[in-house]
């Protein structure tokens, strides 16, 4: 932090000893729309993604959702993926990847997913817009508040919450639409034939918007996201960070417009629009606080105001902590290297693993009832269940083999045809000549796709006969 | 449960309910200028005994709300049986209606089908595997082929007969398999005789002075069962001697045991366990396992 000693202190200790509230009330945050840079790059880029969102669930593949995480039936389908519970690793090493990648970009440039992507940072916006749209400005929501209810603001209160409602109830659908299809469940919900788990879900989900983006807002942030309190962990002097200049800003002072900066006066003319336009509420000229999630919306007002004042913009700005304090500011350096290191190395062992996924699977469970049995021309069998697997989306025909054994036989339906999709239960005798094996031996069955001889898997079990002659 | 249980649970609900309504509330200011501590110490660091913030309270005014709506709508105070009239039995037989519903045009299809028939359709024979090896597998193995003592079903050799109808009352009704212990009435000289004549009618056993001894004995004993000509009778469950297949293995001593002791052959009845449409998959899936006649 810069020079702390200049922000004035202000004691907020109360004048006498009252009823103390113990927990701190919400002071309602109107915040003032601002144009600029950052505002625009948030658009760019968050308009594309909720597309997406809202979208991607409309797509088909193949007579089916494209995308659609099938939970009944425990198979998530991503366009030609098939996912089943056996590649539940894959999705722990997605969200590692995940996570590796937000810590990456915060020790490059602080809480930008914050400020840009966060879901609840995105959908704030879109209820604020909605905001904007029924109720007016800033101050035009103010006078309303304080004011009587009148038709007028019944009207605009209403037409408010129905529009957040409309918006919430557009998200929690799509949202149970990627788990239950889509198109048949916007025909299902008005109609009351959907189930009671789709119809509680869209519910859940129609209500949780509602309430973080319109009601909780940066309540959720502070207090609730675990991310906005461990961030200090991954930020060094060298991340960049939504800063004020204090050296350049201080003293603080109005002025009139047009008029050269008073004698002893800094940049900042006290306007308090980046104050305003926090999404948050704080006051980034007290340097960074934990609330700010580095949505820069603060340096476009700031920007917006040097242009008219005619001074240079960044007041406000990215910069390190070392840029502020004159230090050289080094962005490329070992933490973050390794970080990037790390999460390219993730993603490309990810993407090896995925392309490299087998479509044919194979268990094999040996019979419990019993040991072994003696055929009647005296050689013994050992009885398995074979469950074999077709992950792909086309129906295959397999071979499937035993070895381990001298002279083994394997009886049974050994080139069954699987559904795409099937786990086939297969009852299968093993016989082995008598003498062949005393006691036990590990055995290996293996599976394989007859059109395609890469796709194989294997299973090991073990044969059991009797000790004697 | 008895009234007085029933009435003793009812208070005791309702008097949790009360007190957690009474102690939430009761705790929910502190005196303004009181530095009330609950008394805990831990290394010196006291804790200010501060009322929970309103976002909590509400949260447990919730579950006490959640908790009242639940005992009126479902069972839960002593033996009141809820408005909503909800029950085990009751949940576990809308869920075996709904199955029922589900399961109904697939059974349909193969209900009017001559079992010959259904033997050869592919989609039931799947079908009847899975009813199998759910409900069959533990004995005759997942592959059908048996375990000492209990019968081959691939082999084609049938103790009680395999026709359609003969298998259908297998499953249908059980059976018992019962050889009577002979070993009072042959003495051990007779019982090895017997074994021995006995092996000698598959040609497991070459002929010898012992099974010349033990011809008279199984004329006049086991052929009332399995006949003069050792081949059995399917009406009494009586396997046949001459085929070299052995329910309970060939060997001179286990023949001689079986004799000596008798044995027990138990099929269990599953009429009352599979209804007519499973029995009906199961018995195709059992004659499909035998090889073509």
């Amino acid at each position: 932090m810069s020079e702390p000693e200049r922000i004035p202190v202000h004691s907020f200790a109360p004048a006498e000893v009252g009823e103390i509230d113990l927990y701190q009330k919400r002071e309602r945050i109107y915040t003032r729309t601002v144009e600029g840079f950052f505002q625009r790059l948030r658009l760019y880029t968050g308009w594309p993604l909720l597309l997406g969102y809202f979208c991607v669930p409309w797509l088909q593949w193949d007579e089916r959702q494209a995308v659609w995480f099938d939970l009944p039936a425990r198979k998530f389908h991503i366009l030609g993926l098939t996912f089943w519970p056996q590649d539940f690793p894959l999705l722990a090493w997605l969200l590692i990847i995940a996570a590796f990648a937000l810590f990456t970009v915060t020790v490059f440039a602080g809480r930008v997913w914050c400020g840009y992507t966060c879901p609840q940072t995105v959908w704030t916006s879109i209820f604020m817009w909605a905001e904007q749209v029924t109720e007016g400005t800033r101050n035009q929501r103010m006078r309303l508040d304080q004011g009587p209810w009148t038709a007028n603001k019944i009207l605009r209160k209403s037409a408010k919450h129905g529009l957040w409602f409309g918006v919430a109830a557009a998200t929690g659908i799509t949202f149970v639409g990627y788990f239950s299809p889509v198109r048949d469940l916007v025909v299902a919900l008005p109609t009351l034939q959907a189930n009671l788990w789709e119809v509680s879900w869209s519910l859940f989900f129609t209500l949780a918007t509602y309430i973080n983006a319109g009601w909780l807002r940066e309540q959720v942030c502070m207090y609730m996201c675990p991310y906005a309190r461990f961030q200090s962990v991954m930020f060094d002097q060298n991340t960049l960070i939504v800063s004020y200049d204090s050296k350049r800003g201080e003293p603080r002072g109005s002025r009139k417009h047009g008029e050269a900066a008073r004698e002893g006066l800094g940049d900042c003319v006290d306007c308090q629009l980046c104050v305003q336009v926090c999404p948050t509420g704080i006051d980034i000229r007290n340097g960074l606080q934990y609330q700010c999630i580095g949505c820069a919306l603060c340096v476009d007002a700031c920007d917006s105001v040097m242009d008219r004042m005619g001074y240079a913009r960044g007041l406000v700005r990215y910069t390190t902590e070392n840029a502020l304090l004159g230090k050289p500011s080094r962005l490329m350096r070992p933490r973050l290297v390794g970080y990037s290191a790390a999460v390219m190395l993730m993603i490309g062992l990810f993407v090896t693993v995925l392309l490299s996924r087998v479509t044919v699977g194979i268990e094999a469970l040996r019979e419990r009832g019993q040991l072994y049995r003696e055929s009647a021309d005296g050689s013994i069998e050992n009885v398995y269940t074979l469950k074999l697997r077709n992950m792909s989306q086309s129906a295959q025909r397999v071979r499937v083999g035993v070895a381990g054994i001298e002279g083994m036989e394997l009886l049974g339906d050994t080139a069954p045809r699987l559904e795409p999709g099937e786990v086939l239960a297969l009852p299968v005798t093993v016989r082995v000549a008598r003498g062949n094996v005393k006691g036990g031996k590990d055995i290996v069955f293996d599976i394989v796709a007859q059109d395609d001889p890469g796709e194989r898997s294997s299973a090991e079990s073990r044969f059991l006969a009797p000790t004697g002659p | 449960m008895s009234s007085s249980w029933s009435i003793y649970i009812i208070v005791l609900t309702a008097v949790m309910i009360v007190g957690s309504f009474l102690l939430l509330f009761g705790n929910r200011t502190r005196p303004a200028d009181s530095e009330a501590k609950t008394g805990h110490v831990y290394d010196g660091i006291e804790e200010y005994d501060n009322p929970l913030p309103a976002w909590w309270l509400y949260l447990f005014v919730i579950t006490l709300v959640f908790a009242i709506g639940y005992l009126i709508a479902y069972p839960g105070l002593g033996s009141f049986p809820g408005m909503l009239g909800w029950s085990q039995t009751g949940q576990w037989q809308a869920e075996v209606d709904v199955a029922k519903a589900r399961y109904e045009p697939v059974f349909a299809k193969y209900r009017e089908m001559p079992v010959e028939q259904v033997a050869k359709d592919p989609e039931a024979l799947r079908m009847g595997q899975r009813i199998f090896a759910n409900n069959c597998a533990q004995c005759h193995g997942s592959d059908a082929g048996g375990a000492r003592g209990f019968p081959n079903l691939r082999d084609g050799d049938w103790i009680w007969g395999g026709s359609a109808d003969a298998v259908r009352t297998t499953l249908l009704h059980g059976r018992q398999g019962a050889m009577p212990p002979l070993g009072q009435v042959l003495g051990e000289d007779g019982i090895t005789n017997a074994a021995h004549y006995a092996l000698t009618l598959s040609g497991t056993l070459p002929a010898g002075a012992e099974s010349a001894a033990g011809e008279a004995a199984f004329k006049s004993i086991c052929a009332s069962c399995h006949g003069a000509d050792g081949k059995g009778n399917q009406m009494l469950g009586a396997p046949n001697l001459t085929d070299d297949i052995w329910l309970y293995g060939k060997e001179l001593e286990t023949v001689k045991h079986g004799i000596r002791n008798g044995r027990m052959g138990q099929m269990p009845a599953f009429g009352g366990q599979l209804d007519a449409d499973k029995i009906h998959l199961l018995t195709a899936y059992v004659l499909s396992l035998s090889p073509a006649r």
